[in-house]
């Protein structure tokens, strides 16, 4: 009996790293969003290569896509764009581009230059449709199933590991869903 | 001498006020929500500081979105609530009470309770630790020390 009395500060002094390491491995940066699982917000944009005609997602209703936000000005989305070139080379899912507060030149451009995995690309030059998606950082992916509701949200670049272990496994589950 | 002074709270009052743009409200009221609104908003990006403080780009557009809501006639629970419908309760520096920020709410006071159980079991220790037990022999030898003080009293 003295001897766990002896142990409970120990104890409890592990119990404390544990809780502090499981703290300091979160990222902080990535929030939840409240818009997983709940219908993907309707938007009319301009499309990136002929700003005359608008896109909104009632066009892919039925179908499983991605809604990838990014902008020419943002860092993290050029480490991910390999990434996303990979994955429209599997002709797996639709992606849509979200081209945040960019300018249409910039954008082209570097589409040009890194390859265009996008099967339509529109642009929120003022951010205002990024509002009703709750961006906060680009580069961000949300996964929308055959209903149109937001099932993943997908905080920073997507790596190959990630691309691997968490978006293709995702988007066959998706697929095989009614 | 004065003019420094003057020149260095203005100075001073220009840098706590950078990330805030020059607004125009219709009523006196109506600014002084805005301005509890963007004090209680988080901005996402640069996470502990608010809309207020906030210099980054959605900041601003935050406040411009806030701003917006107020001149339409929204009422603050409708702009926090637009906030919160696309943020999360993560905007919001205060978080609210409900069933996944009951540990945040109650942790304090469940560790306040705990901490009042021991300490009541520590001071109950200590309060039964003093009271001396004692032999039966010990016993009689302590009356009969007793008996005899008593005697010698009587004799004097």
């Amino acid at each position: 009996m003295l001897k766990v009395k002896f142990l409970l500060p120990l104890i409890a002094f592990v119990l404390l790293v544990a809780l502090l390491a499981a703290g300091l491995s979160n990222d902080p940066r990535k929030v939840p969003s409240p818009l997983v699982g709940k219908p993907a917000p309707d938007f009319k944009l301009p499309l990136l290569n002929d700003p005359t005609v608008t896109f909104s997602p009632q066009a892919l209703k039925g179908k499983v896509w991605l809604l990838n936000i990014w902008a020419s000005w943002c860092n993290a989305c050029r480490a991910e764009h390999p990434v996303l070139n990979e994955l429209a080379k599997k002709n797996i899912v639709a992606i849509v581009g979200f081209d945040y507060k960019d300018t249409n030149a910039e954008a082209r451009a570097w589409l040009k230059k890194l390859g265009n995995p996008y099967d339509v690309v529109v642009t929120d030059q003022k951010g205002l449709a990024g509002f009703d998606y709750g961006v906060y950082g680009v580069p961000e992916t949300f996964f929308i199933d055959k209903k149109g509701i937001i099932r993943y949200k997908h905080i920073g670049p997507i790596s190959f590991q990630d691309l691997d272990k968490i978006v293709i496994p995702l988007i066959k589950e998706l697929q095989a869903e009614k | 001498m004065r003019i420094f002074i003057f020149l260095f709270i203005v100075l001073q009052l220009n840098s706590v006020y950078a990330g805030v743009e020059f607004r125009q409200f219709e009523r006196a009221e109506l600014e002084a929500r805005y301005n509890v609104l963007i004090d209680e908003l988080r901005c996402l990006v640069c996470q502990n500081q608010n809309l207020k403080d906030s210099n980054s780009d959605l900041a601003k557009d935050m406040r411009d979105k806030v701003y917006q809501m107020i001149s339409e006639g929204k009422s603050n629970q409708q702009i926090v609530d637009f906030m919160v419908e696309r943020y999360g309760d993560f905007v919001l520096y205060k978080p609210p009470f409900k069933t996944t920020t009951l540990l945040l709410w109650l942790g304090p006071l469940l560790f306040f309770v705990i901490a009042m159980i021991v300490l009541f079991r520590i001071i109950r220790q200590r309060t039964q630790t003093e009271s001396v037990e004692i032999t039966a022999a010990e016993h009689q030898r302590a009356q009969a020390l007793l008996k005899s003080t008593l005697k010698k009293d009587d004799a004097s």
